[in-house]
């Protein structure tokens, strides 16, 4: 089994992560657009969006049957499914690959619930390392009423009511993000994620992105001719 | 006359003798077992994501079955244990290290009965007299071993059968020879259980240590049996 840093593909990886409300997934659908544009084969992966796992992950989560350990490896089933199916395939193929929200999510949120870090690590052996991991950094009060003005229910596991901080969905969701961003924060120097300032304009935030992301393509495109 | 048979005679037999038994198996989750038997319908299961969705079923039984079974003073059967699924996951060249870690978790067995069937023809047999006729994943389609169902069911039984009989020696598990009639598998499975719930259990730790299973230290229960054997391997 290949594991993390050893893969060799002709393709590029570009993943987004950061808390809730950072920004991340507007961005990647502009660069999206953007490298369609330019003529390049790119390929589009979401966080649970695994068709084989996903029916187990919405019963759980309506049910309330996860612990924190099979929060993190059904997680991991889904990311599996993703990695065999929208994410190596395409990368062989010299496609780019933009993932939104990956293995770092699964860091920061389970660490968050309490998993052993080395642990959690180790399940997530088998990822691709990304070509660059973008971290949509927002203070925590920013990210935080972005998400709540946004919604009024906090969803059950997304406010980390099942690690009983506090029955005030709210409190507990402040609570967790903040777990979630120091462990985020500590991965900035663990990863090498390319931390973005997601207090900026979107604007410039993208033309951050593309500017870092350009020195990552092959000048020669496909399907454009100039 | 297989696992499930034993596991059945055993149970009735622990209760009638006063003790308390969960059984549980693989796939029996309820977090996780509809959705791999749904996955195994289709053809788009990968190694990486079977593993990881056994171990989501695993470890769901563990923390909500058979800790809090084993810290009520149950005697646990389970119905394959985290060795089927290390047998799986090597079969399909899965790096070993991972899938130990991904299972560090688990508890050790007090004991593990291996059902051995000497060769790949005799649970074809079975495979037969169950009416059913060969599974995709028992037979390790997946894996391109052979040209049919049953080329590919022997030569994947055959590797299994190899895998077994080194983790036995590694982890010392208890063989029995499951080729002989039910009465008589059935009766050495008594007095080996007997003998683990009436005298005090010597740790097995020395056989487990390099799997680097944790010992639940809150575990009052005497005995946690676990049968695992070949037949019907890669499936449900």
């Amino acid at each position: 089994m290949i594991s993390y840093g050893q893969h060799q593909f002709p393709g590029k990886l570009f993943v987004v992560e950061g808390t809730d409300g950072s920004g991340k997934s507007t961005q990647l659908a502009l660069l999206y657009q953007w490298l369609k544009a330019e003529g390049y084969p790119v390929f589009f992966s979401e966080w649970n969006s695994s068709p084989l796992v996903k029916d187990t992950t919405k019963r759980a989560k309506k049910r309330h049957l996860f612990t924190p350990a099979t929060f993190s490896l059904l997680h991991a089933t889904d990311f599996a499914d993703r990695t065999e199916r929208d994410i190596v395939p395409p990368l062989k193929a010299g496609a780019i690959v933009l993932a939104d929200r990956y293995i770092y999510t699964a860091f920061a949120r389970d660490v968050a619930r309490g998993c052993d870090r080395a642990w959690v690590r180790d399940v997530y052996s088998f990822a691709v390392k990304p070509t660059v991991a973008f971290f949509f950094r927002a203070p925590l009060d920013v990210a935080v009423d972005r998400i709540v003005s946004g919604r009024p229910n906090l969803k059950y596991y997304e406010a980390g009511m099942d690690l009983g901080w506090s029955d005030e969905p709210e409190e507990s969701f402040t609570i967790f993000q903040g777990k979630i961003l120091d462990e985020y924060d500590r991965m900035v120097s663990e990863f090498g994620l390319t931390v973005i300032d997601a207090t900026r304009s979107i604007e410039r935030q993208q033309r951050e992105m593309r500017l870092l992301i350009s020195q990552h393509l092959n000048k020669k495109r496909r399907g454009k001719t100039h | 006359m297989g696992r499930s048979t034993h596991i059945a005679l055993l149970k009735t037999w622990l209760e009638s003798r006063g003790h308390a038994v969960l059984d549980t198996g693989m796939t029996r989750s309820i977090l996780a077992g509809r959705g791999i038997k749904e996955a195994k319908q289709g053809h788009t299961l990968g190694r990486l994501t079977m593993q990881l969705f056994y171990a989501t079923d695993f470890i769901d039984r563990l923390e909500n079955e058979m800790l809090p079974a084993l810290r009520a003073g149950f005697v646990v059967l389970t119905d394959r244990y985290i060795y089927s699924a290390m047998a799986r996951a090597e079969l399909r060249g899965i790096d070993t290290a991972w899938i130990r870690s991904i299972y560090s978790m688990a508890l050790v067995p007090d004991a593990v009965f291996y059902l051995r069937i000497s060769s790949p023809q005799q649970l074809v047999e079975r495979v037969l007299s169950s009416g059913r006729g060969f599974d995709y994943w028992e037979s390790g389609m997946d894996l391109h071993l052979g040209e049919d169902f049953y080329d590919s069911f022997i030569e994947y039984q055959k590797r299994m059968l190899k895998v077994f009989d080194r983790m036995s020696t590694e982890y010392g598990f208890h063989v029995l020879n499951a080729s002989r009639t039910v009465r008589s598998v059935a009766s050495d499975l008594r007095r080996a259980v007997t003998k683990l719930i009436d005298e005090p259990a010597t740790p097995a730790e020395d056989n487990v240590s390099k799997l680097q299973v944790i010992r639940d230290k809150s575990t009052p229960a005497k005995s946690a049996a676990k049968s695992t054997d070949l037949t019907k391997e890669a499936l449900s």
